[in-house]
């Protein structure tokens, strides 16, 4: 479970967030969503330790992340998975070598127990084969897949997911959300995920934290999405005509099945 | 007073990254099989344009002084070799050298930092728990600091055989004379201060580059200006720090 109380951040006079506080628990699969600029990233990287807030805490099961000296929290780091944005693989190195890394830094398995621990992770995110390509010699799907299976690699406790879905086919993005919903519910993990994707909102939110303009505008999960009443939360999620269709449909259809 | 608190702002930053530098590595393996790529990286990857540069640098110095020199009786030829040796000892192989790499190396060090850090790669080695300035820039930087020597140490006696090929391809002077002159007066304080020289530029490049990659912030063209930057402040703290030992130990 991740705690997080009051945080507050500014980059000069711009503020960025304004007093965010929620609880992200842990077998979830926990959404934040918002338009671009909303602070999501900024969030995240506070979750994460890569930047410190103006205020506020970040609680892992109980442990203030920032009032840890440098060593505890590179150690409670190494409980941490992420997936970027753009997946942040080592261009220099293979898939293998990409998912092995981890490994070699922090664990004391032998050669071929390393081997074995990538090769199942691979297999976990349906990429067993792929171990000798480089990462530019594999689709954009692909390297999200590579991501993953590189963030689970240590059996992180809290996996975060910054917009797993941006960049990729509808199709594509489905199988990313499938996989990321299946490992939260395998391995207990507390997953937190930043994303625009509406259709993972409606597939996977199983708590889903909406940001205006820095501020915890609302919080809930997919099943009360259809019915909200917040201005800023509908324009967004059902921002096209498309989408308002949709909604009322399905709205309708609940109705009728009532 | 601006541009003063940015001074004192990049000076407390630089020092905080050099400090950081300092922790006892996760896994002594993956540093030493880091350090070694990069000493290959640095060090082979630079010997042949340093070998090249050097070559050509002792021949024109040796064909220079010897113009300088021609006509003048009370100045024996042997003399040009003394020249040309003190010379490329003195300033042209570590400086030189020095300047070519801050082009070659510095600017590759910081692309290379500042695409890591443009495409997250260093904030992926952070959340896993790395200690990014003693993986990515301890590294780079001892690997510099243990190659640059040698690579002058190449450069100067490619040098001084640049000018024996040139005296050599001329009629006006013998080789004897330059070899003679090679050997005149020799104190092994010039090599010491070659190398004391060396240690210092090679520390100057790999860390300025660092840093100017490590903390690049934005996209393509901010790489693009870390790169630069990371050349042209190598260079100037370069001849600021040759002014310096030149002053101090001499």
């Amino acid at each position: 479970m991740i705690e997080i109380s009051n945080i507050t951040k500014s980059f000069g006079e711009q503020r960025v967030l304004t007093d965010v506080s929620t609880v992200f628990e842990a077998g979830k699969t926990n959404l934040v969503i918002g338009i671009s600029g909303s602070g999501k990233t900024v969030l995240m990287k506070i979750m994460t330790g890569l930047m410190t807030p103006d205020t506020g805490k970040v609680h892992f099961n109980g442990r203030d992340f920032f009032a840890l000296s440098r060593n505890d929290q590179k150690n409670l780091r190494r409980e941490i998975g992420m997936l970027f944005q753009g997946s942040a693989l080592f261009d220099s190195m293979t898939v293998e070598e990409n998912v092995m890394l981890p490994l070699n830094m922090f664990s004391n398995a032998t050669k071929k127990e390393k081997l074995d621990r990538v090769n199942f992770c691979l297999e976990r995110v349906n990429l067993a084969g792929a171990n000798k390509k480089f990462p530019g010699e594999i689709s954009g799907g692909m390297k999200k897949r590579v991501g993953i299976a590189r963030a689970i690699v240590l059996n992180p406790k809290y996996l975060f997911c910054d917009e797993p879905n941006s960049g990729l086919d509808p199709r594509t993005s489905i199988v990313i959300d499938d996989l990321i919903i299946e490992i939260t519910r395998e391995f207990n993990m507390t997953t937190i995920i930043n994303t625009h994707d509406m259709n993972s909102v409606m597939e996977i939110g199983e708590k889903i934290v909406f940001l205006y303009k820095g501020v915890k505008d609302w919080e809930g999960d997919k099943s009360q999405i259809l019915d909200v009443t917040d201005e800023n939360l509908n324009s967004f999620i059902f921002a096209s005509d498309f989408l308002k269709d949709a909604r009322d449909a399905l709205k309708e259809k609940i109705a009728r099945n009532k | 007073m601006k541009i003063e608190f940015k001074l004192f702002e990049h000076l407390g930053k630089f020092l905080i990254m050099i400090r950081r530098m300092f922790s006892r590595p996760a896994r002594w393996e993956m540093y030493w099989r880091e350090l070694f790529r990069q000493m290959n990286d640095i060090g082979v990857g630079s010997a042949f344009i340093v070998l090249l540069v050097s070559i050509f640098i002792g021949a024109v110095t040796a064909v220079q002084t010897a113009y300088q020199l021609y006509g003048t009786p009370f100045v024996p030829s042997s003399y040009i070799g003394l020249i040309v040796r003190n010379t490329i000892i003195f300033e042209l192989a570590p400086t030189f050298t020095a300047l070519i790499l801050a082009g070659k190396v510095g600017s590759n060090l910081a692309s290379e930092l500042g695409s890591m850090r443009v495409t997250e790669q260093i904030d992926a080695l952070e959340i896993m728990g790395v200690n990014t300035e003693s993986y990515l820039i301890a590294t780079r930087i001892i690997a510099a600091v243990i190659t640059i020597p040698v690579l002058v140490a190449i450069a100067a006696y490619s040098g001084i055989m640049g000018g024996y090929i040139a005296t050599s391809l001329s009629s006006n002077y013998s080789t004897e004379d330059y070899v003679r002159g090679i050997r005149m007066l020799f104190d092994p304080f010039d090599v010491q201060l070659m190398f004391i020289k060396s240690f210092t530029f090679s520390f100057i490049v790999s860390s300025i580059s660092c840093y100017m990659g490590y903390y690049v912030k934005g996209g393509s063209v901010e790489i693009g200006k870390a790169s630069t930057q990371a050349v042209v402040y190598s260079c100037i703290f370069v001849l600021l720090a040759d002014y310096v030992i030149a002053s101090l130990l001499l």
